[in-house]
């Protein structure tokens, strides 16, 4: 059967070209990859290659033609044995063909054609709707359980340790994890227990080791992947959301990356602006990935061994402030929270106050002032920022009517700014005052000492905001 | 001042004299059809088969590319199909392959499905990837194919990881890390040779040179355009290979192979090879003459190399040539139209696969 040469497009958004020139004439013999033609745009010539053997039977177009649609016959190929009879036998079917090249062009939603019909179209397209993840609630601690004073830091390493006995695949790196015995001590003891196999010391290298780790989870390991700080883990944060975060998806099911990035996250003291940035909002934007920031040593330990069992990547925000502070944890063989749920870490009736992480110390503090002056605080630490439990902030906001949210990171695109436009959304009517979020200051973070306090939120800034809706 | 200046040179000039000296050594080594073993009959059918696979379904991409099935980018892998076939002709069972976004040549040659490629390619259900990845990312568990990476230089982070899987486990598989010459300029491709060479990864590196990131050619993106040496700061070995002769390419691949299994860490081979197409579909061609690309196709074509020699052999008549054309053109039409007639994945997977 003669093959029908058409127009090509160059890109998915061209829609008409110049047919140039001619190379091949009437009676050429060509094979695949000849080239036969040459095809003008605006943007660019190209070539236009023979696909198939055999001679040309008919150029359709002339040389010179303008505005030749895409997809146009523009010659007729004949194999072997065809005559230019064959041809003009095949010629009624030819059209019956084009239709249906239309009709799969424009119902073909892949192409760009099907993307321009649908611009014309004002009505919003049906887009599924989400499915809720649903976390499960904490699980119930046993009457009588010991209840241990334990630092941020200890319940840390206490979770790397229980579950690298628990699971041969995982295994902890980064830099000065194993022989300084971590550089903030989070993995004081690890080396000695388990050995340099899985307590991996890495050159100082973020990017290589971040992709490194994530080969290794596409493997089937479950690594633990240490930063310094999150503050260098900005040099990694390709291998983070474009490899670790997305491959799940773009593999259609087939291949995930079940790792967890942990390290300090956010402002320690007196560092300067390199080292003391809060990454809690830029990681919470991305599908693909489940974010944690636990405030208390309970919270630390249960989220952390949570999120190594997790099959997706997490990325875990620690706060080197936070780890010499103790906290209760008790004292189970297997204790682990649910990821994707916030705890409500007071019960109040007159306003709201959603933080997590080190802002749940201004939180605390400012709930203390608050009670003196008999203004009675719901403090919700939300723990996981993503998927955020909406539900139970929304449930304390109906029964509150008044929301202060409280951060350490910059104030534009803040996690409170996205709770703030959310309770809008979908509890509007329940709000008696308008929403006040506090954060830090839009400044990158100074090094005097004054300037830095200045630039961090404070226990009076959020004493005052609650003042402030509650209208008092 | 002045003394301390003068010591600490004449102190570095015999380090950087020996350096070189055993750069010079890695680049004495060089892979061509020339010094490397003949073919037997079933492997040169073989490899003329594959290759011609590639070839067969990379034109029919192209052309469906140019009817609007295929939509985004599409790069080709026209020309350098002894690459990856001589390769994965020296792998075992096990052994990992990942490469960048030119890729629908190494997943064929991983043995997967040309209806599930070309499926992805338009986007439909069939695809590897559900429709959800498209030509650059799909992936394959079961022929140990890891992807399809849009980064430039990911994949050889990813790969040394995947090398490090193996370590850990101690098995005896191999990764297979692809990427251009572009990518070779990318930071992280240094900071994975350190960590491989530093924990003596199983790793193949293989820098497949086609001369061209994109449109810089490597005499303008690079001050040291011998890719076999880009390892010798950290210790690591290379090879270069004639990349259009899959005889040279298989035989680097088995030496290649044997020094990571062996436990002596990665090594790197540098394919010269050459993209016939553009970087991708709407590639004007430019920087380069057509009588380069002339040149190349008519000398140094990879499949024509295997033609002839099965015709000068008389391992495969013309007629039988034809007879595997035929069944391969049979392979892509079928591909192809299963790619067209294909429903789109259903709205409903718009949600899933974000996360298990």
């Amino acid at each position: 059967m003669p093959i029908d040469i058409l127009m090509p497009a160059l890109s998915p958004t061209m829609e008409e070209g110049t047919l140039s020139k001619w190379l091949k004439q009437e009676g050429d013999k060509v094979t695949s990859g000849d080239v036969i033609a040459e095809i003008e745009t605006d943007k660019a010539t190209m070539e236009v290659e023979a696909v198939d053997e055999g001679v040309i039977g008919k150029l359709l177009i002339a040389a010179g033609t303008e505005n030749v649609k895409v997809n146009t016959k523009i010659a007729v190929l004949l194999q072997d044995g065809e005559s230019a009879d064959a041809m003009s036998a095949e010629k009624p079917a030819a059209p019956a063909k084009a239709d249906a090249d239309t009709s799969a062009a424009t119902s073909d939603a892949a192409g760009g054609k099907a993307r321009e019909a649908s611009e014309e179209t004002p009505a919003a397209a049906k887009v599924p709707a989400q499915p809720r993840a649903e976390a499960a609630a904490d699980p119930d601690i046993p009457a009588g359980t010991e209840m241990v004073m334990t630092t941020v830091r200890e319940a840390l390493r206490d979770a790397m340790a229980e579950e690298m006995r628990r699971d041969e695949n995982v295994f902890v790196m980064g830099e000065e994890v194993a022989e300084y015995q971590g550089a903030y001590k989070i993995t004081q003891g690890l080396l000695q227990e388990f050995g340099p196999r899985r307590v991996v010391d890495t050159p100082i290298t973020e990017h290589g080791f971040a992709g490194v780790g994530v080969g290794a989870a596409m493997a089937g390991l479950k690594p633990i992947v240490e930063f310094m700080t999150f503050n260098f883990a900005m040099q990694a944060i390709d291998q983070i959301i474009n490899s670790a975060a997305k491959t799940l998806y773009m593999s259609g099911g087939q291949m995930g990356a079940p790792i967890v990035f942990r390290g300090p996250n956010g402002a320690a003291a007196r560092v300067g602006a390199q080292h003391s940035q809060d990454y809690a909002t830029w990681y919470s934007q991305i599908p693909g990935l489940k974010v944690v920031m636990p405030y208390t040593a309970a919270d630390a330990k249960g989220l952390l061994k949570a999120a190594i069992r997790d099959p997706n990547p997490v990325v875990f925000l620690e706060n080197e402030i936070l780890y010499g502070h103790q906290f209760e944890v008790p004292k189970l063989d297997d204790f682990v929270l649910p990821i994707g749920k916030a705890r409500i870490h007071r019960k109040g009736n007159d306003v709201t106050i959603v933080s997590f992480g080190i802002g749940m110390t201004y939180a605390t503090k400012a709930v203390v002032e608050l009670e003196k002056e008999g203004i009675d605080v719901e403090l919700i630490d939300l723990r996981t920022l993503r998927p955020m439990d909406l539900p139970t902030v929304i449930e304390s906001v109906k029964k509150t009517g008044r929301l202060v949210t409280v951060e350490e990171g910059y104030p534009q695109n803040s996690i409170g700014t996205e709770i703030a436009t959310r309770v809008m959304q979908q509890a509007f009517d329940y709000l008696d005052a308008p929403i006040l979020t506090i954060a830090g200051k839009d400044v990158p973070m100074p090094y005097a000492a004054n300037l830095e306090k200045l630039a961090l939120p404070n226990v009076g800034e959020v004493v005052q905001a609650v003042k402030t809706v509650c209208y008092r | 001042m002045a003394p301390t200046k003068t010591a600490s040179v004449s102190g570095r000039k015999p380090a950087a004299k020996s350096a070189i000296k055993s750069a010079s050594k890695a680049s004495a080594k060089e892979f061509t059809g020339k010094n490397t073993p003949d073919f037997g009959k079933d492997q040169d059918l073989h490899a003329y088969r594959e290759m011609l696979m590639i070839r067969r379904f990379e034109e029919k991409a192209g052309q469906l590319y140019g009817m609007g099935f295929i939509g985004g980018f599409c790069h080709l892998y026209i020309g350098q199909e002894a690459v990856v076939v001589g390769m994965q002709m020296a792998q075992q069972e096990g052994d990992q392959v990942i490469t960048a976004y030119r890729d629908h040549g190494h997943m064929l040659a991983t043995g997967m499905s040309a209806r599930g490629v070309m499926a992805e390619l338009t986007g439909r259900k069939g695809g590897y990837s559900r429709g959800k990845g498209g030509s650059m990312h799909m992936f394959s568990k079961e022929k140990h194919f890891y992807g399809g990476h849009g980064i430039v230089g990911a994949q050889v982070s990813l790969g040394t990881g995947l090398a490090f899987a193996n370590r850990y486990r101690g098995n005896d598989s191999v990764s297979v890390a692809y990427f251009g010459d572009g990518a070779a300029n990318q930071g992280q491709v240094y900071e994975s040779f350190n960590m491989a060479a530093l924990w003596k990864l199983p790793i193949v590196y293989i820098v497949e040179n086609n001369r061209y990131a994109m449109g810089t050619s490597t005499a303008r993106a690079t001050a040291q355009s011998n890719y076999s040496l880009r390892g010798s700061g950290f210790g690591i070995p290379g090879i270069q290979v004639d990349g259009m002769d899959v005889r040279a390419v298989k035989a680097a691949g088995d030496e290649a192979l044997e020094h990571c299994r062996s436990g002596k860490g990665p090594i790197i081979l540098e394919m010269l090879t050459y993209r016939y197409r553009g970087h991708s579909m709407s590639d004007p061609a430019k920087y380069r003459s057509k009588d380069e690309v002339q040149k190349m196709r008519s000398e140094h074509d990879p499949i024509e190399q295997v033609r002839l020699r099965l015709i000068e052999k008389g391992w495969a008549t013309e007629d039988e040539l034809k007879a595997i054309d035929k069944d391969i053109r049979d392979v892509v039409s079928d591909s192809a139209d299963f790619a067209q007639a294909d429903p789109e994945p259903d709205p409903s997977e718009l949600y899933t696969d974000i996360l298990l």
